[in-house]
C-alpha cells in the first residue's frame, strides 16, 4: 500500500482523490446534489416540462341557437386541445377568464348561421395574454377547429372550401413534434453545469474560507496535484450525471440517439472542463462562499438555462445579449448535444463548437492553476 | 414588549450594517437582479424576430416571386441562399444555415391558376422544435396574407367563417410582457432564500450563533431579526426590476402598487421562510447553500415560469401549491398586466401566508430544541 510502484506525484494525486471522495459520500449534501439533483431534474424534465398545449380550458359563448353553432361547437369539443365550458353570455365567460378558470374565450355571436349563409360568418376569439407564448397557441389551435369543421363541411357538400395555397411542413428530426427532444439537451447541460460549476466552486470556496487549503499547500502536495486531486472527482460524478441522463433520453423519453457515443462523450468532457474551470477560477477569486455560489449561478447556471438557446432562440435577441451569450459556454454545448442526439454527427457543426470549447478550457485550467498559486506566495 | 422590539431593532439594525458595509456582497445583492433582469428580459422569449430561410424555387414564375417577396419583406425572414437542387436541402438544414427551407414545385403557379391546391413544401430545423413552430406559425400567416389577396383578385370566394383574434392584457403578444412581470419574483426567490439561509448557516457555522443564543435575545427575536433584513434585500430587488420593466422595456402597469407590494411582502416573507427552515436543517453554509439550491431548481421549473402549469402532470400540479413563487408568478402577471384588485388575489395570497407560517414556526422550534 505504502509503495506499490507508483511515481510519487500519482500516488499524492491518489490520496486527495480518496480523501475528496470521501468526503462527497459522507455529506448528505454532496450526495443530494450529486445524484439525488440529477434523477430529480431528469423526472421534471421528462415529466413536468412540457410545451406541447393540451386540454386548455377555454369558455364557449353560444349567442346563437341554430343547429349549426351547435356543430361548431362540437368541434371545440372534440379538440383534443380544448376543454369547453359551454355557457350562453359573455358576462360569465369573462368572469371566468378573470378567475383564471378559463384562459380563452370563443364567441359565437347571434347572427353567426345567417351570416354563414352569406358566406361572411365571424368567430371571435378572446385569449389571456398573460402568458403570451400560451395565447398564440390557443390561437393557432382555434382557428385549427374552425378549419376542421368548415372542411367537414365541405366534404358533406355544403361548400368547396379550401385555400389557393397550402403549406405541407415536414419538421426534421422531430417529425412527431416532441418536446422531449429539445429538453433533453437542456438536462444535460444543466445537470453538467451543476455537478461541474457549482458543487466545486462549493467545494473549494469553502476550503479557501476555512483555511484548509493552505493547510494543503504546506504538505509536500503541489497546486496541480491539489487541483488535479479535487476536481477528478467531480469530473466523475459529472460522468456519471450524463450516463444517467444519457439513458433516462433513451430508455424513458425515447429521445432518438443519431450521433456516435464518442463525440456525445468528447464533447460532453470538454464542457465538464469548463465548467470545472470556472469553477476553480470563481472560488479561487472569490474566497466566501456566499459570493462564490451567487457569482456561480449568474455565470453557469443562469446561462446554461436562458442563453444556451436550449429554450429560447438566440437568433432573435439584440446583438449585445448575442454576444454575451457567446462569452458562456453553455450555448456551444447545447449546439452540439442537440446535432449529436437529432441530427447525427454533421462535423460542421461538430467540429466548431468543440474548438471554441477546448479553446475555454485551457484558458481556464491555465488561469485557474495561476490563481491558486498566487496563494502560496 | 417594548424590550422585545428595542432588542429585535438592534439585531435588524447590525444585520443591515453588516450587508451595508462589505462592498462584495454590496454589489453581489445590487448588480446580479439588475442585469439579469436585462439579459433575461431580452433573450427569455419565444418570438422570433429572424428567421433565415433557403429557397427552392423550381416554379421561377410570378407567383412564387410574390410568395418570396412578401417573405423578404417582412423583416423577419431572410433569404440566406438559393438552393438549386432539392439533394442541397440536407446540407443547409444540417449545418443550420437554414432554419427553414421553402420548396416551391414546378406547376406551383399552373396549379393555382386552374384553381388546383397548389402546395409548398416546407422543411423546418426540429432539432428546436418550438422554435421550428412558431416560424411554421409566422410562414402561415404569410401564406394565408396571400391567399386572401389571391382570392379578391382571381373573384374567388373566401372561406365562410372567418376566426378575428383577440388577446386581452397583451394585444400583440409579445413574451417579453409575460416573462419581466415573472422575474420579479423569480429573481428575488433566489437571493432572499439563500441570503436568508447563509446568514443564519454562517453564524452557525463560525459559532457565532451561540454567542447570539447567550444574549437576551429570545429565538423568536433571533428570526425576526434574521428575517426582516432578507426581506428589505428583496423588496430592494423587486424595486430596482420593477423599475427596469417600467423605465427600460416601457411595460404598461396597470394595476397599484399597493396590491403588488402586498404580494411581495407576502411572497417574500414565505421565501425567507423557507430559507430559514433550510439554514435549520443545515449543519454547514455548504449544505445550507446546497440544500437551497436543489429547493430552488423545481421551485422555478414548476412555477409555470417557463411552461403552463396545467400542462403538467397531476402529482406535479399538486407540488406547485407548496411552491411561493408559483403564487408570486401569477400575482405579478396578473397586477402588472391586468390591475386586478387584491379580492382577485386571495386565493394566491393565502397559500403563502401558511407557508410563511409554517416554516418559520418550525424553523423556531428546530432553534429552540438543538440549544435545549
Amino acid at each position: 500500500m505504502q509503495n506499490d510502484g507508483l511515481p510519487a506525484k500519482l500516488r499524492r494525486i491518489r490520496a486527495l482523490v480518496r480523501k475528496e471522495s470521501y468526503q462527497i459520500i459522507r455529506d448528505p449534501s454532496t450526495i443530494l446534489i450529486g445524484v439525488a439533483m440529477p434523477i430529480m431534474m431528469i423526472l421534471l424534465f421528462g415529466y413536468a416540462l412540457s410545451l406541447d398545449v393540451k386540454s386548455v380550458p377555454v369558455a364557449v359563448v353560444i349567442e346563437d341557437t341554430s343547429p349549426v353553432a351547435a356543430e361548431l361547437v362540437a368541434g371545440f369539443r372534440l379538440s383534443p386541445y380544448f376543454k369547453t365550458q359551454v355557457t350562453t353570455s359573455m358576462a360569465a365567460a369573462e368572469e371566468l377568464m378573470l378567475e383564471r378558470k378559463a384562459d380563452g374565450i370563443v364567441r359565437i355571436r347571434q347572427d353567426f348561421s345567417r351570416n354563414l349563409s352569406l358566406g361572411k360568418a365571424e368567430v371571435q376569439v378572446l385569449a389571456y395574454g398573460g402568458d403570451a407564448n400560451r395565447a398564440r397557441i390557443i390561437e393557432a389551435y382555434a382557428q385549427g377547429a374552425v378549419g376542421e369543421w368548415t372542411a367537414r363541411r365541405a366534404s358533406a357538400g355544403e361548400a368547396v372550401f379550401g385555400g389557393p395555397v397550402n403549406i405541407q411542413s415536414r419538421l426534421w428530426f422531430n417529425e412527431a413534434n416532441d418536446s422531449h427532444y429539445y429538453l433533453v439537451p437542456g438536462l444535460i447541460v444543466m445537470v453538467m453545469t451543476i455537478i461541474g460549476a457549482f458543487l466545486t466552486t462549493m467545494v473549494m470556496a469553502r476550503e479557501w474560507e476555512r483555511g484548509t487549503l493552505e493547510a494543503l499547500f504546506v504538505t509536500p502536495v503541489r497546486t496541480d496535484e491539489i487541483l488535479l486531486g479535487k476536481t477528478l472527482p467531480y469530473f466523475a460524478l459529472g460522468m456519471i450525471g450524463l450516463a444517467l441522463c444519457v439513458l433516462a433520453a433513451k430508455f424513458l423519453f425515447d429521445v432518438p440517439f443519431r450521433g456516435s457515443i464518442l463525440v456525445l462523450t468528447v464533447a460532453s468532457m470538454l464542457y465538464l472542463l469548463v465548467a470545472l474551470g470556472i469553477g476553480l477560477l470563481i472560488s479561487s477569486t472569490v474566497k466566501s462562499q456566499f459570493a462564490a455560489s451567487q457569482l456561480t449561478m449568474v455565470a453557469t447556471y443562469l446561462p446554461a438555462m436562458m442563453l444556451s438557446g436550449f429554450m429560447f432562440d438566440l437568433r432573435s435577441v439584440p446583438v449585445a445579449v448575442q454576444v454575451i451569450a457567446y462569452a458562456f459556454p453553455a450555448r456551444y454545448f447545447v449546439s452540439l448535444l442537440q446535432t449529436v442526439f437529432l441530427a447525427g454527427d454533421i462535423w460542421a457543426i461538430v467540429l466548431p463548437n468543440a474548438a471554441v470549447l477546448a479553446g475555454m478550457v485551457v484558458v481556464l485550467l491555465v488561469l485557474s492553476v495561476r490563481a491558486t498559486r498566487k496563494k502560496l506566495a | 414588549m417594548w424590550a422585545s422590539i428595542s432588542r429585535t431593532m438592534a439585531l435588524i439594525r447590525k444585520e443591515i450594517f453588516a450587508i451595508l458595509k462589505d462592498p462584495r456582497t454590496r454589489y453581489s445583492l445590487l448588480l446580479p437582479p439588475i442585469l439579469q433582469c436585462l439579459i433575461f428580459g431580452y433573450a427569455a422569449s419565444y418570438d422570433l424576430n429572424d428567421v433565415p430561410y433557403a429557397l427552392l424555387d423550381q416554379d421561377h414564375g410570378a407567383a412564387s416571386r410574390d410568395l418570396v417577396a412578401r417573405l423578404d419583406g417582412t423583416h423577419v425572414f431572410h433569404q440566406v441562399s438559393y438552393l438549386v437542387r432539392a439533394s442541397d436541402i440536407k446540407k443547409t438544414i444540417d449545418d443550420k444555415t437554414a432554419l427553414l427551407v421553402l420548396q416551391i414545385g414546378p406547376d406551383f403557379e399552373r396549379n393555382l391558376l386552374l384553381g388546383k391546391p397548389a402546395n409548398i413544401q416546407v422543411i423546418a430545423d426540429g432539432r428546436n422544435s418550438n422554435t421550428a413552430g412558431v416560424a411554421l406559425g409566422y410562414l402561415g400567416i404569410i401564406v394565408d396574407g396571400f391567399n386572401s389577396d389571391w382570392r379578391s383578385l382571381h373573384g374567388l370566394p373566401n372561406p365562410p367563417v372567418q376566426v378575428t383574434v383577440r388577446a386581452w392584457y397583451n394585444p400583440s403578444l409579445e413574451t417579453r410582457w409575460s416573462m419581466i412581470p415573472s422575474l420579479i419574483g423569480t429573481i428575488t426567490l433566489m437571493q432572499t432564500m439563500m441570503f436568508a439561509a447563509m446568514s443564519i448557516a454562517r453564524e452557525r457555522e463560525l459559532g457565532t450563533f451561540d454567542q447570539l443564543l447567550v444574549t437576551p435575545l429570545r429565538p423568536g427575536e433571533i428570526m425576526v431579526g434574521k428575517a426582516v433584513p432578507a426581506m428589505l434585500v428583496g423588496l430592494f430587488q423587486a424595486t430596482n426590476i420593477l423599475l427596469v420593466a417600467q423605465l427600460w422595456f416601457r411595460i404598461p402597469f396597470e394595476g397599484s402598487f399597493f396590491t403588488l407590494y402586498l404580494g411581495l411582502i407576502l411572497f417574500l416573507l414565505a421565501a425567507v421562510g423557507i430559507g430559514i427552515f433550510v439554514s435549520s436543517m443545515a449543519a454547514t453554509m455548504q449544505q445550507a447553500m446546497l440544500y437551497s439550491f436543489v429547493l430552488i431548481m423545481p421551485f422555478a421549473l414548476l412555477s409555470g415560469l417557463t411552461t403552463p402549469i396545467s400542462n403538467m402532470p397531476e402529482v406535479f400540479q399538486y407540488f406547485t401549491l407548496i411552491n411561493p413563487l408559483r403564487y408570486a408568478i401569477t400575482i405579478a402577471q396578473r397586477v402588472y398586466l391586468e390591475g386586478v384588485g387584491v379580492d382577485r388575489l386571495i386565493p394566491y395570497l393565502w397559500p403563502m401566508a401558511l407557508i410563511a407560517t409554517f416554516t418559520l414556526s418550525a424553523a423556531t422550534w428546530m432553534f429552540r430544541n438543538r440549544v435545549a
